[in-house]
């Protein structure tokens, strides 16, 4: 398989799925803090908590409009740059993304204009009603595409099915509330509130910089400030959950996140480093980090809840042949196996049945029944062997172990910032929070070193989630489906330059969009909320 | 307008809601067609074609070309 042509692609889907990611994590973040904003309105009718809450819907209005259907062009490249993929999981990712469509379109559709068009047109409580509504069907949608995300990574409730090359649906529920997909789910949209949180403090902090507005500013920080914290609060709690499952089901992502390549019992956790380029092998002796700050024993606890628990590293899970939850680990050469043998059953089983209906067309009566029994038994056999081998089908592409290594620098690094700047949100919000309690005396309104920490926080935000997506999709690699397909399996075989052009033309409308999103938000942020 | 009583005052906020839009709002809404257009009309259509449906007619072939993919290495 052409190596650019995986690259191109792998690059293209990652330039929109962080584009789209611009604005997601906005729309869900921001969408709570406006709720909430309104929800203070309805209870006080106090005015000046309205005029707040327009202002905010308004920025929200911007974001969701910009970024309407973005992730629709993922879709679009599911079909002409992963054919392969897109054909074998098709069955499992067809109802949560058909669930998510009528969802967002009855949902957000019919409740987002009453949210911009019924101000005084319904009562206080349908409006508020609705904003809920509004916000509620967001984050149900993205439960759903978290699903399809979260199956990738951790295929459960599905039965391969070697007459259709697809995989089917046994168990709905499975698919829908597997572990991964649920902590996925609060893990992300938690994490949507800290960015739409910091999102807040930071143009309330501009307007405290240009002397603007203060009591609506200092009114803003107080609430974004506490959705700040419980956001980033469970952001880390979600996110020890999340490296628990990660530890579980993708042992190589948390290796490559930790850059760890021996495990050992009561392994350290490397809270800042710096991963050695001169490692060439993971089985060489050159350390994997050359300068670092660890914390003892706290991988093993944040992986498994025990200190001195085994975590194994890239060389191990190669290696195996350590002890699991679920018995001694296999190498790559036996997974290897297993998987060539899963794709053997698989050619068997499809000859077989070709054979046996051009046996039914052709054969006289005598040998036709004789034949039929010996096809039938051919396929049983082979369909046991794919069942029983289909978990490690994508070893038997690979060729050498290496493969099965991420991009160890990237995953690494992008772990690690984010985990940082998770820390500095979480001292940024309870600081905002504290230093903003005496309103327009609060420090926070007087100091504007503090009000330029909040406006340079917000990209600080973007790119702490942004960081969070490529720990999870670069850390994943080879593999679209775990341990099932790898990304060489994966892609359709068209020309690499037409995902080239493609990749461009993205890149010119997601830019003309981003400048646009960027320049009518900062106008209406600089003519402010309205007054009635 | 006055506050909504019945079901056709609902689908009047729609039309008043889109009568009296600010010149902002005319602007998304300008970006989010234009938008879809080049999405759906251009991107769609020309660029981004279903790979396995204009090679293959049936779900048969369809299937065969794929085993073959992942089980060729």
């Amino acid at each position: 398989m052409d190596l650019s042509l995986i690259d191109w692609s792998r690059a293209q889907f990652a330039l929109t799925a962080i584009f789209h990611w611009v604005f997601v994590p906005l729309t869900l973040g921001l969408g709570v803090i406006m709720c909430i904003f309104e929800t203070i309105y309805y209870r006080t009718g106090d005015e000046k908590w309205k005029r707040l809450a327009k202002f905010w819907i308004k920025l929200f209005g911007i974001n969701f409009a910009i970024g309407v259907a973005t992730g629709i062009i993922l879709e679009f490249e599911f079909g002409t740059n992963w054919s392969n993929y897109s054909y074998f999981v098709g069955d499992i990712f067809g109802a949560p993304l058909a669930i998510e469509g009528i969802i967002a379109f009855f949902l957000e559709a019919t409740f987002i204009a009453v949210l911009f068009f019924g101000w005084n047109k319904v009562s206080k409580g349908f409006h508020l009603a609705s904003t809920w509504i509004t916000v509620i069907g967001a984050t149900l949608s993205a439960w759903w595409i978290l699903v399809a995300n979260a199956w990738m990574q951790f295929p459960a409730g599905m039965d391969f099915n070697p007459d259709t090359a697809r995989n089917e649906m046994t168990d709905f529920l499975a698919v829908a509330l597997s572990p991964v997909a649920v902590n996925k789910f609060f893990h992300t949209v938690l994490s949507a509130w800290m960015l739409g949180a910091a999102f807040v403090i930071g143009v309330s902090s501009w307007f405290l910089l240009k002397k603007r507005e203060h009591e609506f500013a200092v009114n803003s920080i107080k609430v974004a400030a506490i959705v700040g914290v419980v956001g980033i609060a469970l952001t880390f709690w979600t996110g020890h959950s999340s490296a628990q499952k990660v530890a579980k089901y993708q042992p190589m992502k948390l290796a490559a996140m930790e850059a760890l390549y021996q495990g050992k019992n009561g392994t350290e956790l490397i809270g800042i480093g710096v991963v050695n380029p001169a490692k060439e092998a993971y089985n060489d002796s050159v350390k994997p980090v050359v300068a670092k700050i660890a914390f003892p024993k706290m991988l093993s606890w944040l992986a498994t809840g025990d200190l001195d628990a085994f975590v194994p590293g890239i060389q191990d899970i190669i290696e195996g042949g350590y002890e699991t939850e679920n018995g001694t680990a296999l190498s790559f050469d036996q997974k290897q196996e297993k998987g060539k043998i899963a794709q053997n059953a698989l050619k068997v089983y499809r000859a077989a049945k070709a054979d046996s209906i051009q046996n039914e067309k052709e054969a006289c009566d005598s040998l036709r029944d004789a034949r039929r029994v010996e096809y039938v038994q051919t396929m049983a056999v082979a369909r046991e062997e794919i069942d029983a081998n289909i978990g490690n089908l994508g070893y038997g592409y690979l060729n050498t172990p290496e493969e099965t290594i991420p991009n160890v620098g990237l995953t690494f690094y992008a772990f690690h910032f984010m985990v940082i700047f998770g820390g500095y949100f979480l001292l940024f919000f309870i600081f905002a929070w504290f230093l903003n309690r005496k309103g327009v005396n609060g420090v926070w309104a007087k100091n504007k070193w503090l009000q330029l920490l909040g406006l340079i926080s917000i990209p600080l935000a973007y790119l702490t989630s942004q960081a969070g997506w490529i720990v999870a999709e670069v850390g994943r690699q080879p593999w679209t489906i775990q341990d099932v397909l790898p990304v060489g399996a994966s892609i359709s075989k068209i020309p690499t330059s037409s995902v080239q052009i493609t990749f461009f033309v993205f890149l010119t409308v997601f830019t003309v969009l981003l400048i646009a999103e960027v320049g009518i938000m900062l106008k209406s942020i600089q003519k402010g909320p309205e007054n009635e | 307008m006055e506050k909504i009583k019945n079901i056709g005052d609902f689908f009047k906020m729609y039309v008043e809601g889109f009568k009296n839009l600010s010149k902002t709002s005319k602007i998304l809404w300008t970006i989010i067609i234009v938008k879809l257009f080049i999405m759906f009309a251009v991107m769609r259509a020309f660029l981004f074609p279903n790979f396995l449906n204009s090679k293959f007619d049936t779900e048969e072939e369809k299937a065969e070309y794929v085993i073959e993919q992942i089980t060729n290495n």
